[in-house]
């Protein structure tokens, strides 16, 4: 016992010394960044699948779509110069930026574009996220630099949509290898993939727009938290995005070697409820479960203290967002009261199916014994993705789980009919139908805020927390994003200050 | 002898063909659909349906198996459905630093334990001894992962002597290669130690207690020579057991160990595919983990051929 005493007297010290040796090191001004991510991605082509690490190596980076969406969810220019969109909502004509070069030097035209948005909606098609393109009609090239794009109808979220990573536009010659080598028009160019280990990116240096500031870009692939931290001490890695080690962030902000930012996602973290299933389809009973949610001691408890607060399906950093946090305030008595009405004085048992993320399997815990306190008996199931998704997902065999939903502004998905949720309003639908065929901001956000408003009202799931984003960096690292609107790291602004 | 080979090798084929069945079965069974998971929850049901037919999923399982086990026959392990590449090319890319990685923990856990183990055993109860006992008592009790973050503290991050993880890729040279992998070969090695040199002191001792020991020592042997002439292949035995049975555990082992360093290694290729569902690739990379143990027990069986006679004479 002794040895061991020392060993960890030994691991003490030498954690408080690490600075002070680090600390010695001089850095001179720096042409290459290492990012780490938790996953790897499977491949690197964005058109043919949902991972996000998919997106968080090459979105922005390599590929570029008719939009893009920048570092506050605010819809950009990017190949699409500037567009035109006729009176009736239907007919979008975009004028495409001239002089582009895919990295394999062959011209960027209207042909690729057509190519790309048909090859998305095609039948044979595989790309995760077909419904973004049903809406199109037909896709013409008026000439090399115009394309005009016909929608069945009108649709407000359309230049939104084509921002999405699944939408970027590749060229027909290249499209099937870019898995394996992704050839884009991006400020960074593939370099190589070390499979399990790293994905390099060098400087495009032919690229049409202002040039990116780093020479190179490392992005490795570190799935153990304790791992990652010990990357970052060593200086292996100079910035995560999203660091998967929340508990380690104190140490971290107390070093003077690392900025650390916690910002917010699109990841609206809910306790998803089958809607017609009893007793979840009395509205009574989901609004006592509203009551009796603590929302507070989840993020402290599952989360380290990190995550906002929200009362509806919506991100709170965005314009049009409602705070509804206080429409069901944390009230056992009004909770058990609504459960007696709803015809379960003495509650009732049911299940809570948890997937693998740290905020499903740590909250979850926590909700059972929240929902314990007035009666509500929940037996968690752990299930990994592979079963979640065709379980609770597809055959809706469930009672309650938790998940984050984050994908940007899908408060659209509770009008879905068939969704998981199983939840169906006219009032909703109606809604959503309007906010799809206008196209004015304003008009839009005060539907969004309707919208946001009858889902709270219903209390449709529980809603819990918006995700935060834990970025760590190098504190000399500048331009990195704060908050992720869309799953990305754009490095086209960042830089190195000696 | 002969006899003794062809039933080893025998066996050998009928484990690797049953447990080409139960890793079959086994990934059958579990639920989730490769294409479902690699298109996410929003994919629509035809992008589903194409992805499916594209990966030749839609054909019936004991097609699927039996084109999986002639593939194999022929060298062919199939192509991973995530990563569009051969399962072969993945998994020799993986294989050249698992296997590397889990032989240098063998090798320094082997020369670690058996000096150790046999000193111990002629020093019984010395101060040397019960010191030696202490120190490997802990050193089991220790989990590999804990002993690697400690590591990763003192040899890494504070003296940085070494890299706290990564490969940097055999192309980069012999140095830098083995300095990435020598902190998990002793993370790897060092609880691997203690115990094999606690087996090699007990075998020793067990030994010794033995009558022709007894009868060499008697004849006028000096005790070093005992040992040497006649202990030392006898205890030989259940240390070759044990050695058998860690290299097996070193392989697995380097599942976890691979997390913590972040190399891109066999076991973590494993892992990652079990979670995408990238059926093949479990299924081969399974498949060579499978054969490489039992390869390692057939060697385990010839030296025993070499430590005991009366198996090389047909008498098992």
């Amino acid at each position: 016992m002794r040895t061991m005493k020392k060993l960890i007297a030994a691991a003490m010290v030498t954690t408080a010394l690490a600075p002070v040796v680090l600390a010695g090191q001089a850095l001179a001004a720096k042409t290459s960044l290492v990012m780490g991510m938790a996953l790897e991605p499977p491949h690197l082509d964005p058109t043919a699948g949902a991972p996000a690490a998919i997106d968080e190596v090459v979105y922005a980076n390599v590929f570029e779509g008719l939009t893009r969406i920048g570092s506050k969810g605010e819809v950009l220019p990017a190949l699409a110069e500037s567009w035109d969109i006729s009176a009736d909502g239907k007919t979008y004509t975009f004028k495409l930026r001239q002089g582009v070069k895919y990295h394999d030097g062959s011209d960027f035209n209207a042909d690729d574009v057509k190519f790309s948005l048909d090859r998305a909606r095609a039948e044979g098609s595989t790309n995760a996220q077909k419904a973004l393109f049903a809406g199109i009609d037909s896709v013409s090239v008026g000439d090399a630099n115009t394309v005009v794009v016909q929608l069945k109808s009108p649709a407000g979220n359309f230049l939104f949509n084509m921002g999405w990573g699944d939408a970027v536009i590749v060229a027909s010659e290249t499209a099937d290898g870019n898995k394996a080598n992704p050839v884009g028009t991006g400020p960074f160019k593939f370099g190589s993939w070390v499979k399990g280990s790293s994905v390099n990116l060098v400087k495009n240096g032919d690229y049409w727009g202002t040039p990116a500031a780093l020479e190179k870009a490392t992005f490795r692939f570190i799935s153990d938290p304790a791992a990652s931290l010990s990357a970052m001490l060593a200086g292996d890695v100079d910035a995560f995005a999203n660091f998967p080690a929340p508990e380690t962030v104190p140490q971290l902000q107390a070093d003077p070697r690392f900025k650390v930012v916690i910002g917010s996602t699109e990841g609206e973290t809910i306790l998803s409820t089958n809607n017609t299933k009893p007793p979840f389809n009395d509205v009574r009973v989901r609004r006592a479960i509203a009551h009796a949610l603590d929302r507070q001691a989840i993020i402290d408890g599952a989360m380290f203290g990190q995550g906002t607060p929200i009362g509806t399906h919506f991100a709170p950093h965005h314009p049009a967002y409602v705070n509804l946090v206080d429409r069901y305030p944390m009230d056992l008595e009004a909770a058990k009261k609504l459960l007696a009405e709803a015809g379960h004085p003495d509650g009732f048992k049911a299940t809570l199916k948890l997937p693998p993320p740290t905020y499903a399997r740590r909250g979850g815990e926590i909700i059972a014994a929240q929902l314990r306190k007035i009666g509500i008996d929940l037996e968690t199931i752990q299930v990994d993705w592979g079963v979640w998704v065709p379980e609770v997902f597809k055959a809706k065999d469930y009672d309650l789980t938790i998940v984050s939903h984050t994908e940007p502004m899908d408060i659209s998905i509770y009008s879905r009919k068939e969704y998981y949720f199983n939840y169906s309003s006219d009032a909703f639908n109606s809604v959503i139908e309007k906010l799809n065929a206008t196209t004015d901001e304003a008009g839009r956000y005060e539907l969004m805020a309707q919208a946001q408003k009858i889902i709270s009202e219903d209390a449709v799931n529980g809603f819990m927390f918006q995700l935060a984003k834990t970025g760590v960096w190098n504190a000399k690292v500048n331009g990195l994003w704060e908050n992720s609107p869309v799953q990305a790291n754009d490095l086209t602004g960042v830089s190195w200050s000696d | 002898m002969i006899l003794f080979l062809i039933r080893k090798i025998l066996w050998a084929a009928a484990t690797l063909a049953v447990a080409s069945v139960l890793v079959f079965a086994a990934l059958e069974i579990v639920p989730g659909d490769p294409a479902q998971v690699m298109l996410g929850i929003n994919a629509t049901d035809d992008a589903i349906a194409a992805l499916r037919e594209d990966l030749g999923l839609n054909k019936p399982a004991l097609e699927r198996y039996f084109s999986w086990i002639f593939g194999l026959l022929q060298g062919d392990l199939g192509k991973s459905y995530t990563y569009s590449v051969a399962v072969r090319e993945l998994v020799a890319d993986r294989i050249t630093i698992s296997l590397p990685l889990a032989l240098l923990a063998l090798v320094m856990s082997t020369a670690i334990a058996i000096p150790v183990g046999l000193y111990a055993a002629t020093k019984r109860g010395s101060i040397a001894d019960t010191t030696i006992m202490a120190v490997t008592q802990v050193g089991y009790a220790i989990p590999n992962f804990w002993l690697a973050l400690l590591l990763v503290y003192i040899l890494a991050i504070w003296l940085q002597l070494v890299p706290a993880g990564g490969f940097p890729g055999w192309d980069g040279g012999l140095v830098p290669a083995l300095k990435a992998l020598f902190l998990p070969a002793v993370s790897l090695a060092l609880p691997q130690a203690a115990i094999l040199s606690r087996i090699t002191r007990s075998a020793l001792l067990d030994t010794m207690g033995e009558d022709y020991i007894r009868t060499a020592r008697a004849k006028g042997l000096s005790f070093r020579a005992t040992i040497w002439k006649h202990a030392l292949r006898n205890t030989m035995i259940p240390v070759l057991t044990i050695l058998g049975l860690q290299f097996a555990y070193l392989l697995a082992g380097t599942i976890v160990i691979e997390n913590v360093f972040y190399l891109p290694g066999l076991g973590r290729l494993i892992f990652q595919a079990i979670a995408l569902r990238d059926l093949i690739v479990v299924e081969s990379a399974v498949m060579m983990l499978v054969a490489t143990i039992i390869l390692i027990n057939l060697v385990v069986d010839l030296a025993y051929l070499w430590a005991d006679p009366r198996l090389r004479h047909g008498r098992p």
